[in-house]
């Protein structure tokens, strides 16, 4: 499906190519120059952030920050470090993606190849999900988590990713599936498959791609979450990025500096493996079905 | 009652009816072609008849049964798509058996049948592929397969042939009539190809708008056409229709037409019923075939009725097997089919003979063809 590309690609002269990687270039470094410095900061001991160039190389590397960040900061009144929260957020994240990709993936399907009277109408609905500020929901749904007795737990959290999570998921799936012949299903029928045995054995193994998108997307806004995470997170289900602002912001003592970039580029990780692990097939997914043939 | 039979079935869309009155029986074993040009509603009534869109007016019943309000998995029905459908992420052997796995078949017996079907159209070889590795033909083929795998009562095929390149066309359509003679399987088999209908099917009906235009074996359709558009829809080049204008001569009836130069041209006709006797002296069109205007030596050696007719040749195209010739007649451009290596010039008159056997005549006002 993407074979093509680069074949079609305009060439160009030898000038302005080389001119177009100097710039590429540039930017690529000062986007990475802050990690850069997270990094570098990271595992020098604190008097050498303090006394000295932020920008210097270590000379004396250690990776005490690290393990300090991991399990014994202080965060808020307890030194537990990040590791509790961490877990959280796993708990939290993995049901959230895999439920609302679950649940997009259905609705994509139900709304190209079960059309009913009032479909695209609905699909508009869920849609405006997309699209509606965080800020705006935070009382509604407080009270409704209030009101079902979810509040301050993680099974809340969940749900409330979830909600928030359908409206993209069925966006994808939605736009993958209609480009899906909807011969095959009709064939399927034909063959005496029912409405679920269609979706599991003839759609869902064509989806890879596009839930590969999916999940990615929701693994990286639920992870990167903090506003629905301290509204409704109480005290036993903070997720990380909570636990990370509680940690640079606590005021006793001295800043640590060094143990706040270790944590942040700790918080930052499964994002980024997520990315590395899928992010081939992200580019693929989101361009998959945009050209014919 | 027939095997299969469409008994007044109507279709609409909202206030809009797309299928009038539709009535046909099909026998046991009959290869059914619907044909008719794009928007007909021959794909509709193949849909109705798999059960994929609803029927709003009249039953289809398979077998004495009534499957209007029936599933399309329990019409006991199977289909070829136009796109093969072929399920990408199965095996070929797996296309295959799917059904029967859906249905609760045991795994030996699915086997078994797959071993079948797949010797039957010679795809053993392909059974471990994705259809993504095979070409055209071969995913025809599969396709096929999945369907007789079935062994349903009913096989439909939605233009099967469309997406094959015109040489696979020829032999895949050889190959589906020998497998309707050796299985005598009761066939519906939707095209819009003329060609494709004449060869394959033991009756045609031929659409349009949402009527059927004519029901009837091939020959019947092609010699006795029911009406213009089924005149000029099968056959290439087209039946040629001919204004002209019915005398009596020689105590029958002939069609006064207008040659190339202004020259009056009699051809008797050898039709002289009452019904036709009503329209003398009034205008009809009529309807010959371009393989019935020949040369002298060309002309059909049963032909009771031939006349000859000189007229003026404007074009000849070379077609290999034959020599298309184009004149006019009445007006209008009337096109010949000859042999190949017939000697006739473009921009010089012709010694032309009409076996007018095959000639008929329509109403020029309802279009309809004036029967005795």
């Amino acid at each position: 499906m993407s074979g093509g590309a680069q074949d079609q690609a305009i060439r160009t002269g030898r000038v302005t190519r080389t001119f177009i990687y100097v710039v590429l270039i540039f930017f690529a470094l000062f986007y990475l120059l802050p990690f850069f410095i997270m990094l570098i900061n990271s595992i020098k001991p604190l008097p050498e952030i303090t006394g000295g160039n932020m920008m210097a190389l270590p000379t004396d590397p250690t990776i005490e920050p690290w393990k300090s960040a991991w399990s014994t900061a202080q965060i808020g009144v307890e030194a537990t470090g990040l590791k509790p929260y961490f877990m959280n957020s796993i708990l939290m994240v993995v049901p959230a993606v895999a439920i609302s990709t679950i649940l997009g993936a259905l609705n994509g399907y139900i709304l190209t190849k079960w059309r009913f009277r009032g479909d695209n109408l609905i699909f508009g609905l869920l849609l405006f999900s997309c699209f509606i500020p965080f800020q705006i929901v935070l009382i509604p749904m407080a009270m409704v988590l209030g009101k079902i007795g979810l509040a301050g737990s993680l099974t809340g959290l969940i749900l409330v990713h979830v909600v928030y999570g359908i409206g993209f998921g069925t966006l994808y799936f939605r736009n993958y599936y209609a480009a899906f012949p909807t011969e095959l299903v009709r064939a399927a029928m034909m063959d005496g498959a029912g409405f679920f045995r269609i979706f599991w054995r003839i759609m869902l193994p064509v989806s890879g791609p596009i839930a590969v998108v999916c999940i990615i997307w929701q693994f990286t806004n639920i992870w990167n979450d903090f506003l629905f995470g301290v509204s409704f997170g109480g005290l036993d289900a903070q997720p990380v990025t909570v636990a990370l602002n509680n940690l640079v912001q606590s005021s006793t003592g001295v800043r640590e500096y060094n143990v706040h970039f270790a944590a942040a580029i700790l918080a930052a990780l499964p994002t980024l493996l997520v990315y590395i692990v899928a992010g081939r097939y992200f580019v693929r997914g989101l361009m998959a079905g945009s050209v014919k043939g | 009652m027939p095997f299969l039979d469409i008994d007044n079935v109507t279709k609409s869309y909202g206030n809009v009816e797309v299928l009038h009155r539709v009535d046909i029986g099909v026998e046991e074993g009959e290869f059914l072609v619907l044909v008719g040009p794009s928007g007909c509603g021959k794909s509709t009534l193949l849909n109705m008849i798999a059960g994929l869109e609803n029927i709003t007016g009249g039953t289809i019943s398979i077998k004495d049964r009534v499957v209007n309000d029936v599933h399309p998995s329990k019409r006991n029905i199977a289909m070829v798509f136009q796109s093969y459908a072929l399920y990408p992420n199965m095996t070929v052997g797996q296309n295959i058996t799917f059904g029967m796995e859906m249905h609760g078949i045991p795994k030996p017996e699915r086997e078994q049948k797959l071993a079948e079907v797949a010797k039957l159209l010679q795809i053993e070889q392909l059974l471990a592929r994705k259809p993504g590795q095979l070409s055209g033909g071969q995913r025809q083929r599969v396709a096929m397969g999945r369907a007789l795998v079935r062994d349903p009562d009913v096989f439909l095929f939605d233009e099967p042939l469309s997406n094959l390149d015109a040489k696979l066309r020829v032999d895949m359509r050889t190959e589906i009539k020998k497998l309707h003679q050796r299985l005598k399987s009761t066939i519906v088999y939707v095209t819009h190809d003329q060609i494709e209908a004449l060869t394959l099917s033991t009756r045609i009906a031929v659409m349009n708008k949402g009527y059927v235009q004519q029901l009837g074996t091939p020959k019947e359709v092609y010699d006795t056409p029911a009406n213009m558009f089924v005149a000029s829809f099968m056959g290439s080049p087209s039946m040629n229709l001919l204004p002209a204008t019915l005398r009596e001569a020689n105590g029958g009836l002939a069609a006064e037409l207008t040659g190339a130069e202004g020259q009056q041209i009699m051809l008797n006709l050898s039709q002289n019923g009452p019904n036709l006797r009503s329209y003398l002296g009034k205008p009809v069109i009529l309807g010959i075939r371009p393989e019935a205007i020949t040369d002298a030596d060309g002309v059909d050696r049963n032909a009771k009725n031939t006349q000859a007719l000189r007229n003026m040749v404007h074009v000849t195209e070379p077609a290999g097997s034959d020599t298309f010739v184009e004149t006019s007649l009445s007006g209008k451009a009337c096109i010949a089919r000859m042999r190949a290596d017939v000697d006739v010039h473009a921009g010089q008159p012709f010694d032309f003979v009409v076996n007018m056997d095959k000639a008929v005549v329509f109403d020029p006002e309802t279009e309809d063809r004036i029967v005795d």
